[in-house]
């Protein structure tokens, strides 16, 4: 039930000279409406962790790591194995952060990356099975949230899977009902790269990857992630304003056209800063 | 995905692709909360209380301009097949959070400064579809509370099961269906307030199931208004009604 608090003076002044300028088709750190920050994606730099991935976008730095054990199915689901993701923002990350449990915004954002992760089936999870209905792979996707400067839910999706798409897991050989682990390692078998596009409005304008200033303004925000076929997978509105059917249509052809680029950026990245990372994925997703 | 749906585009539960499950909403059955409502929408049964506006615990959390919304979506440990733990589950957080982003922009919260008004939902017994039908009967208490509002909040959702959209997802469609998208709209203002998918679409389907889910919710809307008339334009049964007498003049 938490409550975001706002100094009503400031951000009605902030937001007046927003949408003044929004109307210009500027924003205040001088971006095009549909333009997203800088981003960077570096990954492996965690050796304990399966995979890892240190993303910033813009101001805003999340890191990734995947840690895969090896645990019991469901019941409900025999011959799946496990994927669980989970975020949380560090009381390093920004001067009004808190430590303590998840608060709802942690939790939805968890959440989120986890739909469009899960929903757009990236990590085929049928294939995760080492002894089926007894014992299957669990990949834990933690994200820690280390620099708060608005839009976590992307910045998250992109170090979960770029984190997935250079994780390695030992290998385990089945003898006689046992698990025996091997020395070599594999990747995770890949369907799909999704990938997560925010949006705000601001007044009547629809701006992609919002900043921490221009989430404080905001109507309200919406949340897509597509996959490879230009699929929509997984959405999620929110703040306390609404869209009409028009902008909704607006921002689903957005998160269609920008998440093909970003895919590309993602691709890359991974490719270039792990060496033969590329060709693993390559060789999963085709 | 043929139990789904059959060769001439009948559901497991006998609908259309079009078709609504039964709704039916009772206005003012709690006589404590200044608004409350009762809805089932399928076999969901829920029932939701509104208190305030009233004085804000902790006073910090006060806005000097508006009043506060909070909303809690909560599920009682017998309302589905398991046992639920009766503390609050992540998925009840964030059912909470969204449910009271979908009823804000419709409620005139800066009639009342300095004040929090809650709004409890509680699941008795759930079907696929429990955070649209919550949203709905909200609306409905909030009303009855006597909230000023600029409209109601119809909520539906609708989905892809067996290859087709269609509206309005049961349980079994949900979880064996290929997606699920719901939906809350504001009926006068042509404005969507809650919009979650999971499941793949194309971007035709995704306008489709969209426009699918908005009609959804209008039918919805037509219940809500019902409802209510029913508790306040009675002209049949004067006074007759039992809960929330207060409200009327």
């Amino acid at each position: 039930m938490s409550v975001k608090k706002t100094t009503t003076i400031v951000e009605q002044l902030r937001r007046a000279q927003m949408s003044e300028l929004l109307a210009m088709n500027k924003r205040l750190d001088g971006r095009g409406l549909k333009d997203y920050r800088e981003l960077r994606i570096e990954t492996g730099l965690i050796k304990k962790a399966n995979g890892s991935a240190l993303v910033s976008l813009g101001n805003t730095q999340v890191i990734a790591g995947i840690k895969v054990e090896v645990d019991e199915p469901f019941p409900d689901m025999p011959d799946k194995g496990l994927f669980i993701c989970n975020a949380e923002v560090l009381p390093l990350a920004s001067p009004y952060a808190e430590p303590g449990p998840p608060d709802e915004d942690a939790i939805e954002l968890a959440r989120v990356v986890d739909r469009g992760i899960r929903e757009s089936e990236m990590i085929a999870l049928d294939r995760l099975v080492l002894i089926s209905g007894k014992k299957v792979y669990a990949v834990f996707a933690d994200v820690s949230v280390l620099n708060t400067d608005g839009n976590l839910f992307d910045a998250t999706s992109y170090a979960v899977v770029a984190a997935l798409l250079t994780a390695r897991v030992p290998r385990y050989d089945v003898q006689d009902e046992k698990l025996v682990k091997s020395e070599e390692t594999i990747p995770l078998p890949i369907n799909t790269i999704p990938v997560s596009i925010t949006m705000a409005k601001i007044g009547n304008s629809i701006i992609v990857d919002p900043n921490a200033e221009e989430e404080a303004c905001m109507d309200a925000r919406i949340t897509m992630a597509t996959d490879e076929q230009g699929r929509v997978c997984a959405m999620q509105k929110g703040g306390s304003g609404t869209f009409s059917v028009d902008q909704l249509n607006e921002v689903a052809s957005l998160a269609i056209s920008l998440g093909s680029e970003v895919r590309e950026r993602i691709r890359s990245s991974v490719a270039s800063s792990t060496g033969g990372g590329a060709n693993s994925i390559r060789s999963m997703t085709s | 995905m043929s139990r789904l749906m059959s060769e001439e585009g009948i559901r497991i539960d006998g609908r259309r692709w079009n078709e609504l499950r039964p709704v039916r909403i009772e206005v003012g059955v709690l006589k404590n909360a200044d608004g409350s409502s009762y809805i089932e929408f399928g076999k969901n049964k829920i029932v939701v209380a509104v208190y305030g506006p009233k004085e804000v615990h902790p006073k910090h959390m006060a806005l000097p301009d508006r009043s506060v919304l909070r909303c809690r979506y909560h599920m009682l440990p017998f309302s589905v097949e398991e046992r639920k733990n009766p503390a609050p589950s992540r998925r009840e957080i964030e059912i909470s959070k969204i449910t009271r982003e979908a009823l804000e922009p419709a409620l005139i919260l800066e009639d009342y400064p300095r004040t929090v008004i809650d709004v409890f939902i509680e699941v008795l017994q759930s079907d696929g579809g429990s955070r649209c039908a919550g949203i709905t009967a909200a609306s409905v208490a909030l009303a009855d509370a006597g909230i000023n509002m600029r409209d109601l909040v119809a909520a539906c959702a609708a989905g892809k099961v067996g290859g087709r959209i269609v509206l309005d997802i049961n349980d079994e469609e949900d979880k064996m269906g290929e997606a699920d998208m719901p939906v809350a709209y504001l009926p006068n203002l042509k404005q969507v307030s809650l919009l979650q998918l999971d499941g793949k679409l194309t971007a035709d389907e995704y306008r489709e199931c969209l426009n699918l889910a908005i009609s959804g919710c209008m039918q919805v809307y037509s219940i809500q208004r019902e409802a209510l008339m029913r508790k306040y334009f009675a002209t049949d049964k004067r006074g007759g009604d039992e809960g929330g007498g207060g409200e009327e003049e």
